[in-house]
């Protein structure tokens, strides 16, 4: 197969890419679009294998069969409320796929470059390395926080910047080291001196991150990830790794920016780590006890208000998923809406552990989509709902991120879910969230708690629904 | 100059002119003070506290109405029922009287104050401008009434105002429509507010919207739309087509809600009649009505002045007498608005009628035996713009946070990106810059494409840039063409291995998560 053709394949497979995430922008075109990207993959694949730089197929089909049997594994077992490990654990696979290629294009002797070529086919081999093997070892890190593997505490060390910047400084030495070698080849060895420390980098960004950040984190590394294929296509010279490593790398920052936005904080911050150990340690210093009291409620009682509501909006947060309580609650929805109510569920950006997270439980539980609803798209409705359900939610409905201004989350924009008539916050108990925050929501007065198991809770209250109606 | 203050002889009055609070300030101003043996008894002043404030006890009913330059009442002048004589007869000659007058329909004791040469000032007729609000007592009593309105309705009314959940069952609220947002049904909204209940309120004039929104109720609008402004702050009578549309709205609500209070008054006319007796029939039993206009008719078909009547199971009050249900507060209330006028018109030292003062000219119906009431027309009076509408608008404390770069940054960054595009151009071999150039389009192409993305598919978003990621296998596979021992192989396979997993994963979960995703 001619070079040119090659090229041109690789043209094609870029452009199906970006269908692929043009397909994403409604879920009527999605799949569609990942049939797109997926016939991309597979142009891209064919296309190398048969071009003519790969001439031995033996080591190439027997690594494409594996990796793709242990993929298809992973994608068939995975628990949806798992997926953010799995996003994870990828992330690491493409960060150490980016670490080896750069090591192996190193060590590739074959083609001899001069002058001013070597040197930025060494800066480009570098960057690649490091931006890989950062990806890797913070990804790793991360799936092992999502998983419960490492506490999600953020492992605050003393001079943790001063760290930070003395393994930025020692792989920019390195990597100088590398890049002026004055050979035709660099020798390898300051590339691996690098590898490990960025190894260790990786590492502790990660470490000191705590789990509320967790969505942040992540699409973070799916930007590194992305940025390390790019590196990559730089070193190899290929521009269907350059097109796909920018997408990737764009998506990531989106999503980053997004999940920053939504918590009203810089993505410095977020990255720096130590949210909810430092600033959280003296917690709102002038923020008394809310005033008032905690009235709890029971299923019973909750049944009974909903029944009675016109339109009614569900807040799932993180809690909801952990209790799988996604089921039993798109039960009482259905029975709800064949009663003629309004149910909408709202989902704030940051629900959940991975960004869309909530959407893809929910959908899994049979929720339509078009009755999940975005925060913008709802918040303005609050006003004229009957009954509000908080499902192991906090942070992302508490009314201090509005007004109270010595909050630790003073302005991250939430749900008003306090404006309904009656809003019920299920709980397992009076604990405040991940930031570390009271949440004067409970103490309101048109507030109701429901204790308890989430899914226990929602099963009582569709018990007691179904009982109704039946008589 | 001597304050006479006579115990009110209507049956049922409970209020007094003057309580002894007001009596020492009265006499601060140097006015002396007499009042009326038990005068203030009914709303729970002692002859004693008065005593202690400064004022002189008269027993003699006819005696007090002699000593007092300025006599001070609640009530207008009525025959007392002890002495069997009209107590406008009973003013000195060229004495002066302060009270309730309502000269409009007691033309009869207004020609008996002017056959005795005597001087009235109407506290009724005071006008509603933004001066004399502190002396406007028709103000302070409707609020009275409207707060008494909500507590006799509660009393009538057998279930609690407040939805309450209890271990024993839940309670639904109360809803309430008040008809007429002045003060009183002000008053009215917040005592209810403050009881529970959820409550709706109805008023010709748009401007009083907000008012009632501030209070915590739902302000009912009808489609048609006309401004019920009239002047001086008061209502004015609406169109047909208003009308219709307003009474088809309050037989709706007379269906749904379980208290009614009417405070619909249009100056100088009967009430208008906007709840009919089909309303009353179509109300839930144990509803009930309070209508505030009741002296003037009412706003009930079946309303009777001055009595509770129970009709298809609705309990209709028609109390005259709500502020003097509450005596103490009224009396306090009233008392500071004639302290307040007496001070205005000069005090005890300074005390003059100047024909001149707005205030003065409205409320003087009798000068020296002369009625004079009522007054000349003035231009209206251009109202205040609402505070409300002119006020700037608070900044939300959060969009106030968002930072602009500064300009400095800007250039800043401009000259970098400049310097490093010209060092670039200058050193960077063609083959370089092409990739760079395809590299920085992508960047673009994939920030559009990314934020077109809806956030409910985030998920599948990152798993599919997973997968698309995994195109890294394209790298590893240009090097495993070497002897399959090398470790450059070995590289290459395992940099396949890894991405192919991502590629294989990546996109299965990512159909997998799209197909749960239905209407």
């Amino acid at each position: 197969m001619p070079e040119t053709l090659v090229t041109i394949a690789y043209l094609a497979a870029g452009l199906l890419f970006i269908f692929s995430l043009g397909g994403l922008s409604a879920q009527e075109s999605a799949r569609r679009g990942n049939v797109f990207g997926m016939l991309g993959m597979l142009i891209a694949v064919l296309v190398t294998a048969f071009g003519p730089r790969v001439d031995s197929y033996t080591v190439l089909t027997g690594a494409l069969v594996i990796g793709g049997a242990i993929g298809a594994v992973l994608a068939s077992r995975v628990e949806m409320t798992s997926m953010p490990q799995l996003v994870a654990i990828l992330h690491s696979f493409v960060g150490l796929a980016a670490v080896l290629v750069g090591i192996a294009t190193a060590m590739d002797t074959s083609k001899a470059l001069y002058g001013i070529d070597a040197r930025i086919h060494e800066i480009e081999i570098y960057v690649g390395v490091f931006v890989g093997a950062v990806t890797f070892t913070g990804s790793v890190v991360a799936f092992g926080k999502l998983q419960g593997l490492i506490g999600s505490r953020p492992l605050l060390l003393p001079g943790r910047h001063l760290v930070n910047l003395i393994a930025v400084l020692g792989c920019a030495y390195a990597g100088l080291w590398f890049v002026n070698s004055g050979e035709y080849f660099a020798p390898v060895w300051p590339l691996y001196v690098c590898t490990a420390i960025a190894f260790l980098l990786g590492v502790h960004l990660v470490l000191a991150i705590g789990g509320a950040d967790m969505p942040v984190v992540v699409s973070m590394l799916n930007s590194y990830s992305g940025w390390a294929a790019a590196a990559a296509g730089f070193m190899l010279q290929n521009d269907l790794l350059i097109i796909t490593g920018a997408l990737v790398g764009s998506s990531g920052a989106i999503l980053s920016y997004i999940m920053c936005h939504a918590m009203n904080r810089s993505f410095l911050s977020v990255i720096l780590g130590g949210f909810g150990a430092d600033e959280g340690a003296a917690p709102a210093g002038g923020s008394a006890q809310p005033a008032g009291e905690v009235k709890p409620v029971t299923a019973e009682e909750t049944a009974d208000l909903l029944r009675d509501a016109k339109s009614v909006i569900i807040v799932p947060g993180y809690g909801m998923a952990v209790a799988q309580a996604q089921y039993p609650l798109y039960e009482v929805t259905k029975i709800l809406r064949e009663k003629g109510a309004n149910v909408r569920f709202a989902i704030h950006p940051v629900a959940g552990r991975l960004p869309g997270h909530m959407n893809v439980l929910l959908a899994e539980a049979k929720v339509p989509y078009d009755i999940v609803l975005e925060m913008e798209e709802i918040n303005e409705d609050f006003d004229d709902t009957d009954v509000v359900l908080v499902i192991g939610a906090n942070d992302i409905v508490n009314p201090g991120a509005l007004d109270d201004p010595s909050s630790p989350i003073f302005g991250m924009p939430i749900l008003e879910v306090w404006k309904a008539k009656i809003c019920i916050v299920m709980k397992r108990g009076m604990a405040s969230g991940y930031a570390g925050v009271d949440n004067p929501l409970f103490y309101k007065e048109n507030t109701r708690m429901l204790f308890g198991d989430a899914k226990k809770t929602i099963d009582a209250v569709l018990g007691s629904l179904k009982e109704v109606s039946r008589s | 100059m001597k304050l006479a203050v006579p115990k009110e002889c209507r049956p049922g009055e409970r209020r007094v002119a003057v309580t002894p609070e007001n009596v020492s300030r009265l006499i601060k101003m140097g006015f002396a003070v007499a009042v009326e043996h038990d005068a203030g008894a009914a709303a729970s002043f002692g002859d004693d506290d008065y005593v202690a404030a400064g004022a002189e006890i008269v027993a003699d009913t006819r005696a007090i109405w002699q000593t007092g330059d300025i006599l001070l009442k609640v009530q207008p002048p009525s025959m007392h029922p002890a002495l069997n004589v009209h107590e406008a007869d009973l003013i000195r000659e060229g004495g002066t009287l302060v009270s309730f007058l309502y000269p409009g329909k007691n033309k009869d004791i207004v020609d008996k104050l002017a056959a005795r040469k005597a001087t009235a000032i109407a506290v009724d007729q005071i006008p509603r401008i933004t001066r004399a609000q502190k002396m406007d007592a028709l103000s302070s009593m409707a609020n009275i009434a409207g707060y008494r309105a909500v507590v006799e309705a509660a009393s009538f009314y057998g279930r609690f105002f407040t939805g309450q959940m209890t271990a024993a069952g839940r309670v639904p609220p109360a809803k309430i429509l008040v008809i007429g947002a002045g003060v009183a049904g002000l008053a009215a909204i917040g005592a209810a507010r403050g009881m529970g209940a959820i409550v709706r309120a109805f008023d010709t004039r748009p401007t009083v919207k907000e008012q009632v929104k501030s209070m915590g109720a739902e302000f009912i609008e009808l489609n048609v739309h006309e401004d019920g402004e009239g002047a001086g702050g008061y209502a004015k009578e609406m169109s047909p087509a208003f009308i219709k549309a307003e009474m088809e709205m309050f037989a709706a609500q007379a269906k749904d809600v379980d208290i009614i209070i009417t405070t619909a008054l249009v100056p100088n006319r009967p009430a208008p009649i906007l709840i009919t007796e089909e309303m009353v029939k179509s109300m839930k039993k144990g509803s009930v009505i309070v209508d505030l206009a009741a002296e003037n008719g009412g706003n009930c078909a079946l309303t009777q002045p001055g009595e509770v009547v129970e009709r298809y199971g609705v309990h209709i009050l028609g109390y005259t007498d709500l502020p003097s249900r509450l005596a103490p507060t009224a009396s306090l209330l009233f008392g500071n608005n004639l302290t307040h006028l007496l001070a205005d018109l000069g005090g005890a030292s300074h005390f003059h009628l100047d024909l001149a003062d707005e205030v003065v000219r409205g409320a003087l119906v009798v000068r020296g035996g002369e009625v004079i009431w009522p007054p000349p027309p003035r231009p209206p009076v251009v109202l205040p713009p609402n505070p409300a509408a002119v006020a700037p608008k608070a900044i939300p404390a959060h969009a106030a946070k968002q930072k602009k770069p500064s300009a400095a940054g800007t250039s800043i960054f401009l000259i970098v990106a400049a310097a490093a595009f010209i060092g670039l151009g200058l050193v960077a071999p063609p083959a370089f810059l092409s990739h760079l150039t395809v590299f920085a389009l992508a960047c673009i192409v994939g920030w559009q494409v990314v934020w077109n993305v809806t956030p409910a598919l985030h998920t599948p978003l990152m798993s599919v840039t997973n997968a698309i990621s995994g195109i890294i296998v394209v790298g590893g596979m240009l090097q495993v063409s070497g002897p399959p021992t090398s470790t450059i192989t070995i590289l290459g396979a395992a940099a396949i291995l890894l991405a192919t997993i991502n590629i294989a994963g990546g996109f299965l979960v990512t159909q997998r998560m799209l197909k749960m995703f239905r209407r």
